[in-house]
Parts: structure tokens; sequence; C-alpha cells
């Protein structure tokens, strides 16, 4: 018997973005413009946008307006910025101004924020040309894109399988070079699940490294926003723009903002690599387990002493992380209430009733389940039971990992326990979803840095992705290891 | 911390929540929430007395805060705000009525 998946040719749209050293090069030396660039891709998103869903609106007239202004500058000779007339897409959890914000939430319709996300702001002012808003799972909530309300994205690399999410809009435009880079969004994955997923590089800054203004919250002691790109050396550079204190976020760090890119230039000999156990245990798919050993042994042979290292809090992450999220996710949702901006449901003839109606319509399943699970968790009785058990455990692994970083100078495990999984294989079970994000909440909970580089392929070609963690506000060393890691696995 | 959660619970706590759930959700939400709870009580196992909660990771030794002055500043324009709204008359949000008579 042959299966259908056996006769059908799998529907590919991978297509490397040039590096930002070379469009840079292009437009400084006249042989494109930032207009002809964002117009052409405009166009391949016209094309290939109806098969992937990326894109959920377009920002032409304010890409096109500021691609002139790039232009001008390149004609008149002046210094670009460091990203002239790069093609950008934002996830839809940032505001930027006048453009349609919904989160991939149908309560959400409608709005058009008057303000910009500080990422957005300092993109635009690095010269950035940002063309539209990206799809994800909805209000960020989900691993595999598939709880938007505007519809699934599809993996470029295979169109039957999930990008990952909650950001796998913004993974699979730069696999599809619908963008030659992309922000997305991480509360316990979200940037570095997809990037594995889809092939590509992604960012996890440390918590406060990157400013959460405008950004639509989730978990508000979780989130960060972080850039993806075709390689490290460019998302490098990309958070080197966006990092750095904003007065509009407290919990934003004065911390000086490092030349990312150039110490990801630095040789990885003589740094000190964790592996900790607990990653490589029961659950990991045995190719991926392969993929990132090959990984390792690179790592190895380019001069690093790798070293095992025990984390052995790792099972509790995942019930610890989905209390602290959902308790923060109940209490940062109630906003949404159809009154100051969005969705309101027509016929309610008491405020409390168009409260509740406009809630029940507007959000879907997996907003809600989280809510409930959150107002439960935090609710008179249980608070003490679930949530500050949650938030001791927190402790508890934060206080683990930087023990383990006292000895080592970067940390490195599979990001994900499987390839990119088929549309509809796991929606069905909501647990099953939270236990794929096993690898990744840990470093959200305990605030550190991440980047996901690509490592190798299944055998089926399904991507790989390896999550190099560093200590608080060591980006540079995650990307330098990063960096080794891409330049030994894929040339 | 393994209290089966009923369907009043989950009434209850949709009400909290200002979320009003057909029957058909409740029954699924009841279901989701049990299985997600049987697994969240993994935590008892770890004895957690004395351990200090952790609501912020910038609590941790290598953070360093810089908060803003507390001054007063201009914000967002109220006519650039108001327009979001699904119903205002520019100053003021309108909504259905608050008591029931």
């Amino acid at each position: 018997m042959r299966l259908a998946s056996e006769t059908n040719t799998v529907e590919n749209f991978v297509q490397k973005p040039k590096t930002l050293a070379a469009l840079r090069v292009e437009i400084a030396e006249g042989r494109t413009t930032a207009a002809d660039l964002a117009a052409g891709y405009y166009q391949r998103i016209e094309k290939i946008n109806p098969r992937l869903n990326v894109y959920l609106s377009l920002t032409k007239e304010r890409a096109l307006e500021q691609a002139a202004h790039i232009d001008a500058l390149a004609a008149k000779g002046d210094p670009l910025p460091p990203l002239a007339g790069i093609p950008v897409g934002i996830k839809d959890v940032l505001v930027m101004k006048g453009a349609p914000a919904t989160a991939a939430s149908k309560i959400l319709k409608g709005y058009r924020p008057p303000y910009d996300a500080t990422a957005v702001t300092r993109l635009e002012a690095a010269g950035a040309v940002l063309l539209g808003k990206i799809n994800c799972d909805e209000f960020a909530m989900g691993s595999s894109n598939e709880n938007s309300a505007y519809g699934p994205v599809r993996n470029p690399v295979d169109t039957e399988r999930v990008p990952g999410g909650s950001s796998g809009g913004s993974a699979a435009a730069v696999a599809a070079n619908m963008a030659v880079a992309t922000l997305g969004t991480d509360t316990g994955g979200s940037i570095r699940q997809p990037a594995s997923f889809c092939g590509v590089v992604g960012v996890l800054p440390t918590y406060g490294r990157v400013s959460r203004y405008g950004l639509i919250a989730f978990a508000s002691s979780l989130d960060r926003v972080g850039p993806f790109a075709g390689n490290v050396r460019d998302a490098a550079t990309l958070l080197g723009v966006i990092a750095g204190h904003d007065a509009h976020d407290a919990t934003s760090s004065p911390a000086p903002v490092e030349d990312y890119a150039a110490e990801s230039d630095k040789p990885v000999e003589g740094l000190k690599i964790g592996v900790p156990d607990e990653y490589f245990a029961e659950g990991l798919d045995t190719e991926v387990r392969a993929a990132i050993q090959k990984g390792i042994d690179a790592l190895q042979a380019a001069g690093c002493t790798v070293k095992r290292v025990s984390l052995p809090h790792t099972k509790y992450a995942i019930p610890t992380y989905y209390l602290v999220a959902t308790a923060e996710a109940s209490a940062n949702l109630a906003r949404f209430d159809g009154v100051r901006y969005g969705y309101r449901s027509p016929a309610s003839d008491t405020l409390s009733a168009m409260y509740s109606h406009s809630r029940d319509e507007g959000f879907g399943a997996e907003v809600k389940r989280r809510i409930l699970l959150g107002t439960y968790a935090l609710s008179a009785g249980y608070y003490d039971a679930y949530y500050l058990k949650a938030q001791q455990v927190r402790r508890l692994l934060a206080e683990e990992f930087l023990r383990a970083f006292a000895d080592v100078d970067a940390i490195v495990t599979p990001t994900s326990p499987m390839p990119a999984f088929k549309l509809g294989e796991k929606s069905g079970d909501p647990l099953a979803m939270y236990l794929a994000d096993i690898y990744t909440v840990t470093a959200s909970l305990a605030g550190l840095c991440g980047v996901t580089v690509p490592c190798g392929a299944t055998s089926a070609g399904l991507p790989v992705g390896m999550q190099v963690l560093g200590a608080h506000f060591r980006e540079s060393t995650a990307f330098r290891v990063a960096r080794a890691v891409e330049t030994a696995m894929n040339g | 911390m393994t209290a089966k959660v009923t369907v009043n619970d989950v009434e209850r706590v949709a009400e909290l929540a200002h979320l009003e759930l057909t029957p058909d959700e409740s029954a699924h939400m009841l279901t989701d929430l049990n299985a997600i709870l049987d697994y969240v009580a993994e935590l008892n196992e770890l004895d957690t007395a004395g351990v200090a909660p952790l609501a912020q990771v910038s609590e941790l030794g290598s953070f360093v805060s810089a908060p803003r002055p507390d001054l007063s500043a201009p914000s967002l324009d109220r006519a650039a705000v108001m327009p979001q709204a699904p119903e205002s008359d520019g100053a003021f949000f309108k909504v259905p009525k608050v008591i029931e008579r």
C-alpha cells in the first residue's frame, strides 16, 4: 500500500534572501534601488501569499515612501543607515501607526493603532522598509500558527506542515524570501521553534534587551521581541538596531548594546559549551538528535570544550510556564472588552452582557482556554497552590541555569523535540501541543537569551534547529556559537 | 492541587473572566482544564518551602533597572485615540446601560 504522501511531490517555496551586506552594496552602487527591491518583494508576496497565508496586511504606502527616502540618500552619495532599503515584515502583534493590528484575533477587527512600537520606530530609523503585518497564532498563543483567526500559515519547506508558532508567519516569510528579515515575539518559544521548523535564524533576546512598547501583551514577564533572518550575522545586525533602553518600557535594560554582528565574527575556540542531559532524553526524535549531535561535534572541532551539564528541574518547566503565562494572559487580555477599540458585540442591552458577548465572539478557543486556566490559577483558594507554586519553581529553574552558566559560556540543545509536524496533527490536543515546547520554555522562564540556528535536516528534508542559549545579556556569545554551527553545518 | 474541576467551576471562572461559554464550549473546556491541571500537579513533587516566588527575572542579580522619573508629560492625543472606539462622542466612550432595571 502506498501512502498519498509518498506519491505526491512536496510543494516547496523555499528561497534564501540575499544577505544584508550584498543588498547594501547593490543599493550603494546603484545596481538596484530600495524602491525596486520593495516592488520585487511585493510581487513575490502577491504571487505566493495566497498559498502560504503569511501576510495579513501590506503597508505599501509607508514602505514606498521610506524606499524613496533611502533612494534619495543613495543618489546623493550620502552615508546609508545600517538597514538602508532592507525589506522587513512585522509580526501582527506589534503596532504600526495607522496599519491594522489584529494580533490574528477577531476581537481587534478594525483597530488601527495611533502609534508605532519602539522596535518598529528603530527599524525604520535604521533605514528598513516595512512591507506589512504578518500572521501568527492569536495573541501569540500557540506552537503551530493554527490558532490564527485568519487561517493557518503553511510551512514553505512543505505546505502540508505547520511553520511552528506563534511567530510562524515571521519564520515562513524569511524562509520563502517574502522579506529579507522579520520581527517576531517569543513568550515560550514563539521565535525559536518556528525558526527551527522553517530552517531560518531566530533570536530570543534577554528579557529587557528589546523594548516591549507597542507589543500587544500576552505574558508581560516573559514576552520578548526579536528578529528572524536568513543567516546569523544579519540576525545579529537586526538585534543591534532594535535593542536598548526605552523610556516607554520600564523593564527595558540600560545595559550597553554591543556590536553583535562584529562579535559574531569572532572565533569560538576556547569557549566552553554545556550540553544538558535532560534535553536529550526520552521524546527526542532520533533524526533531530543525530543532527544536533553533528552540530555539537562541529563545535568541538572548532576548538570548543564540550561539557555535560545537568538541569534537573527541566521537567517542571512546562507546568510552570503554562501557569505563569496563562495567569498573566488572563490579566492582560482583560482589556479587550469592546469599549475602547476593536470588536463590540452589536446586540447587548447591558454593559456586563456587552463585555461577555464581545469577548465570547471575539476570542478563539485557545485564547479562551488560556484565559480560563489563568483565571482559575489566580482565583481565591487556588492562587497559592498554582500561581505562587509556579513562581517558586520558576526561581528554582532560573537559579539552576545561573549555576550552569558559572561553568560554561553557552548551552546548546535541540530547539524542538521534533521537526515540523503536519497541519491538524496536534490541534485537537492542547496538552500535546504544550508538551512540544519543552526545550524552549525554560529559557523563557529564566530570562535567558538564545538563538535558533539551522543545523542540518531530517531524511525527509525537514529543517532541524539548534538552540544556543546564553546567560543574561550575553547575546554576543550566543551569536558566536550559532555562527560557528552555521558555518560548519551549512557551508 | 489535584482537585477535579467541575462544570460549575468552569462556569464560575468564565464569569470571573467575562466569558460567556456555550454548553458545548463549557464541556470542552472542562475536559481540557482537567487534563492540563492533572499535568501541572507534577509541581507538587517539589518541596518549595522557603523558596521566594520569582515574579520577574529582573529580581535576579544580573539585571539593572532604569525606571523613568515620575513626571507628567503629554501622551497620545485624544483626537487620535477616540475614533478607535466602537462608540464614542469624541470625549467619552459610550457603552450600554450599567445597571439593569
